[in-house]
């Protein structure tokens, strides 16, 4: 197993190595930088700003600077667009942001997702399905660009029961909409997922077995269905918490969170390099370290998987 | 009014204003119109995106620098209707030559931390500005300002010493410029030009503007920045006017979305916020009291191609009939319904002293233009057998995007000609049109300072801004004698008249703001063109 791990992230290093070389390529062949403007500045400026941020260098020597700074230092450069910060201090603001509402937003996906899904599979065709399915495709339609207004226009505007944006520390208030807004596709696609999941487990032999020996239906499905009935869920959760914690621009837009999400658009419009190059870098370590907690995890619910 | 005699209103409303505090608390009133204050005395905005900096020697943008005019203060500022009135100086003097200007310091502006404001703050700041090491983007303000040898100086040629400004002693400063600029002192209040608090700069370095950092000598002080979310600044103790600032506490909150900033102004959680466009009549209906729509001075057109554009666009017959065949009216009235008004020339209506010239195409109707449009075409030789084809680029934005198909129909209808839509996400479109990768484009200016040279240069062949590369001789010589003309205004509207004859442009249409604001928010400067506004001016009245 350790060995496993170790060799996982062995890889992780070369995978996020190619990712930036891609990443750069990208960049570089986007038309425009970061200070091509309407009003582009006389020569001399452009030269003196282009000589502080290294610009004047060759493509190559500003990716190999780049990578030794963050092998070397762990320094992710400054930002081209916000002249007084850095990357490090754009990430630290903003990332625990959307950490915060994104982790909220997956426990509230998987703990309402999973419990539709299951109440939907044991009562199959019953008014309780057809509900929980209507929630489901109900969520799964709406999107959060529209869903966003909706919620702003109801709970502030009609209601007056909450703020209609901003982050202000993280208080509750600040944080049910954007919650909802980004858990609610995901908890419909849980739920669909648990449900057909769940649905082929009860109609599997061992489950025939149980019931067979009398055990009382509860116990049938906590203790045997739920976690055969889980494995599918567990592999869409891996780049779910990873799309979900790393943020959601329409949330970010929407609420003013502050999140992210909002700086990584906002990077790629304004061709703010390092930033983009840090927050993809953010995104590529996270998601190579959530998929391995999913296989992890895997081992661990599916005793037939051994590493 | 001169400045002298607004020094002495100033001292009046001091003492009116020391009166007024004395009444019963809660009821004050304001010392120049009596109405009665609220007794919270904060005022919150939207801005639709976060400072890029509100540094003043850095900051680029028009938010930031409304920021940097509350955080610091210039040697003049404006007043609700554009004037120029004392800032940090009390006044000053030209010599004859009109290259040298000696500024008057107050001796009684202070820094945050109670350093006084001398003349080197300022001779710190403008160096700053320039230095090459700051490597800020508006150090080409300095040189559009005209300070001698700033061009030089960022460039690394010279040193900083040889800059054009210099302290004569501690309240007395003396800017140096290249030629006359009658519009000279307009640049000082300018952020790019303001003072700078060179120990905390130094000692701070990239976090010297952060709160709790931050040195400056504005009416207000930086309490809380948080990226992405809001930025609120207080009042200062220490400015040297502050008895007379009533608002207590301002916040700009960072709210992208600008239909989600509507419905949180309509919650109550904003002061003021823009109108998506369209939005306006039906705002209006609803709260007549609270829509304002005023001049912008912007101006929105589209660009030919004059080098590498297609063969047709080089006729002039050609782009008189795309311009003739516009039908500004539904623009302004259907599409955006904002207060805009159509535009037949460049330079905004509104800029003071500017009275637009009698060019045929504004005088008549629809149908005759349409008329006429279709004849010059015919003559030009495109018709229904050999359509006009063109490709008309422009920035993804819904409002860019209704005006190009609204105008695209309008070809199409009137003239039959085949137009291709393209949008572009921004810095690509900025590439290509700079490249001149296009056979029409759209663009927009808004002046840098009220007058009309800010739009005309861009016609001159040797703008850096003049994207479709329009070359007239005569217009660059007209620019040039009307930059030391003493009356250019003449000048000005023979450069419009030979533009619109040879249809340089399409203008399309002149900007408005489209703002709701509280009606408690009083005394927002409506009236100040530029919408230079300084949080000091502002005050709540109590609701009624």
């Amino acid at each position: 197993m350790l060995s496993f791990i170790l060799r996982r992230l062995a890889v992780a290093v070369p995978t996020l190595l190619v990712l930036v070389i891609i990443s750069f390529a990208l960049m570089f062949a986007a038309p425009g930088g970061p200070f091509s403007g309407e009003r582009p500045p006389p020569q001399a400026v452009l030269d003196n700003i282009n000589a502080r941020y290294g610009l004047d260098q060759p493509y190559w020597k500003q990716m190999v600077d780049y990578i030794w700074n963050i092998v070397r230092y762990f320094d992710f450069g400054p930002s081209f667009q916000y002249r007084d910060r850095s990357v490090t201090d754009v990430i630290m603001q903003g990332f625990p942001v959307t950490l915060t509402y994104g982790f909220w937003s997956f426990v509230v996906a998987i703990v309402v997702g999973v419990s539709l899904g299951v109440m939907a599979a044991v009562k199959q065709n019953t008014w309780l399905d057809y509900l929980a399915v209507g929630i489901t495709i109900g969520a799964q339609v709406l999107p959060n660009f529209v869903l966003g207004p909706i919620l702003l226009l109801t709970f502030t505007l009609w209601l007056g029961w909450l703020p209609g944006g901003g982050w202000n520390g993280g208080q509750w208030q600040y944080m049910v909409m954007p919650i909802i807004a980004l858990s609610t596709s995901y908890m419909a696609s849980i739920a669909r997922i648990t449900r057909s999941s769940m649905l082929e487990v009860l109609n599997a032999g061992f489950i025939r077995t149980a019931k067979a020996k009398g055990l009382p239906m509860r116990r049938i499905i906590f203790r045997h269905a739920l976690k055969p009935a889980l494995l599918p869920v567990l592999s869409y959760m891996g780049p779910a918490f990873v799309g979900m914690i790393t943020g959601s621009v329409v949330v970010d837009v929407f609420f003013s969170t502050g999140g992210i999400g909002q700086f990584f658009v906002n990077s790629a419009f304004n061709r703010d390099y390092s930033v983009i190059m840090g927050i993809t870098i953010l995104v590529g370590a996270l998601t190579i370290l959530f998929s391995l907690l999913v296989d992890l995890l895997y081992a661990w619910i599916d005793p037939k998987i051994r590493y | 009014m001169t400045l002298r005699t607004h020094l002495m209103a100033g001292t009046a409303t001091a003492l009116i204003a020391l009166a007024g505090m004395a009444q019963a608390d809660g009821h004050a009133t304001h010392p120049d119109t009596g109405v009665a204050l609220a007794s919270e005395q904060v005022f919150t905005y939207r801005v639709g995106d976060d400072f890029p900096s509100y540094d003043p020697q850095l900051v680029e943008d028009v938010e930031g620098a409304s920021v940097a005019r509350d955080l610091f203060e210039g040697l003049m500022n404006d007043d609700a209707e554009g004037n120029l009135v004392p800032g940090v100086a009390t006044g000053f003097e030209v010599s004859d030559d009109g290259l040298v200007y000696t500024f008057t310091l107050r001796e009684n502006a202070m820094w945050s931390n109670g350093d006084t404001v001398t003349a080197s703050d300022f001779v710190y700041g403008i160096q700053r500005a320039a230095n090459p090491e700051t490597a800020s983007e508006y150090a080409w303000f300095l040189e559009v300002a005209g300070i001698l040898n700033a061009g030089a100086v960022t460039a690394g040629e010279m040193p900083l010493e040889e800059l054009g400004v210099r302290a004569i002693d501690d309240f007395t400063l003396e800017l140096t410029i290249d030629a006359p600029r009658p519009y000279f002192p307009q640049t000082a209040t300018f952020p790019t030009m303001f003072p700078a608090h060179q120990a905390s700069i130094e000692a701070n370095g990239a976090d010297a503007m952060q709160p709790g950092k931050i040195v400056s000598n504005g009416a207000y002080v930086l309490s809380e920045y948080t990226p992405q979310e809001r930025l609120t600044r207080v009042r200062n103790e220490m400015y040297w006017d502050n008895e007379n600032t009533i608002l207590e506490e301002v916040t700009a909150l960072i709210i992208i979305d600008e239909n989600a900033a509507l419905t949180r102004y309509l919650a109550g959680e904003l002061d003021q916020t823009d109108i998506p466009a369209g939005q306006f009549p039906r705002l209006s209906d609803e709260y007549p009291e609270q829509a304002y729509s005023f001049p912008d001075s912007c101006s929105y057109y589209y660009l030919f191609n004059h080098v590498s554009g297609p063969e047709a666009l080089q006729d002039v017959r050609v782009r008189q009939a795309l311009s003739l065949a516009v039908d500004r009216d539904i623009i302004v009235n259907n599409v955006l319904a904002g207060g805009q008004r159509a535009a037949y020339t460049f330079t905004h209506w509104a800029i003071p002293g500017w009275e637009i010239p009698d060019i045929d195409i504004a005088d008549m109707s629809q149908e005759e233009r349409n008329d006429q449009a279709a004849a010059l075409l015919a003559e030009a030789g495109y018709g229904s057998d050999n359509p006009l084809e063109i490709e008309l680029i422009y920035n993804t934005s819904d409002s860019h995007q209704a005006i190009a198909i609204a105008i695209s129909q309008m070809w199409k209808q009137t003239l039959g000609v085949e137009t291709t839509l393209a949008n572009q996400e921004w810095a690509t479109f900025l590439d290509t049109r700079g490249e001149q990768n296009y056979d029409l484009a759209r663009a927009g200016w808004c002046a840098d300072y009220a007058e009309p040279s800010t739009y005309l240069d861009l016609l001159t062949s040797g703008s850096s801004y003049n994207d479709g590369k329009y070359n007239n001789p005569e217009v660059d010589a007209l620019m040039a004698e009307a930059k030391t003309s003493d009356d250019p205004m003449p000048l000005y509207q023979q450069i419009e008249q030979i533009a619109s004859e040879e249809a340089a442009i399409i203008p399309i249409y002149h900007y408005a703001n489209v703002l709701m604001m509280s009606d408690t928010l009083e005394n927002w400067p409506l009236e100040n063109l530029l919408q230079n506004w300084y949080s000091k001016d502002l005050y709540i009245s109590a609701a009624e």
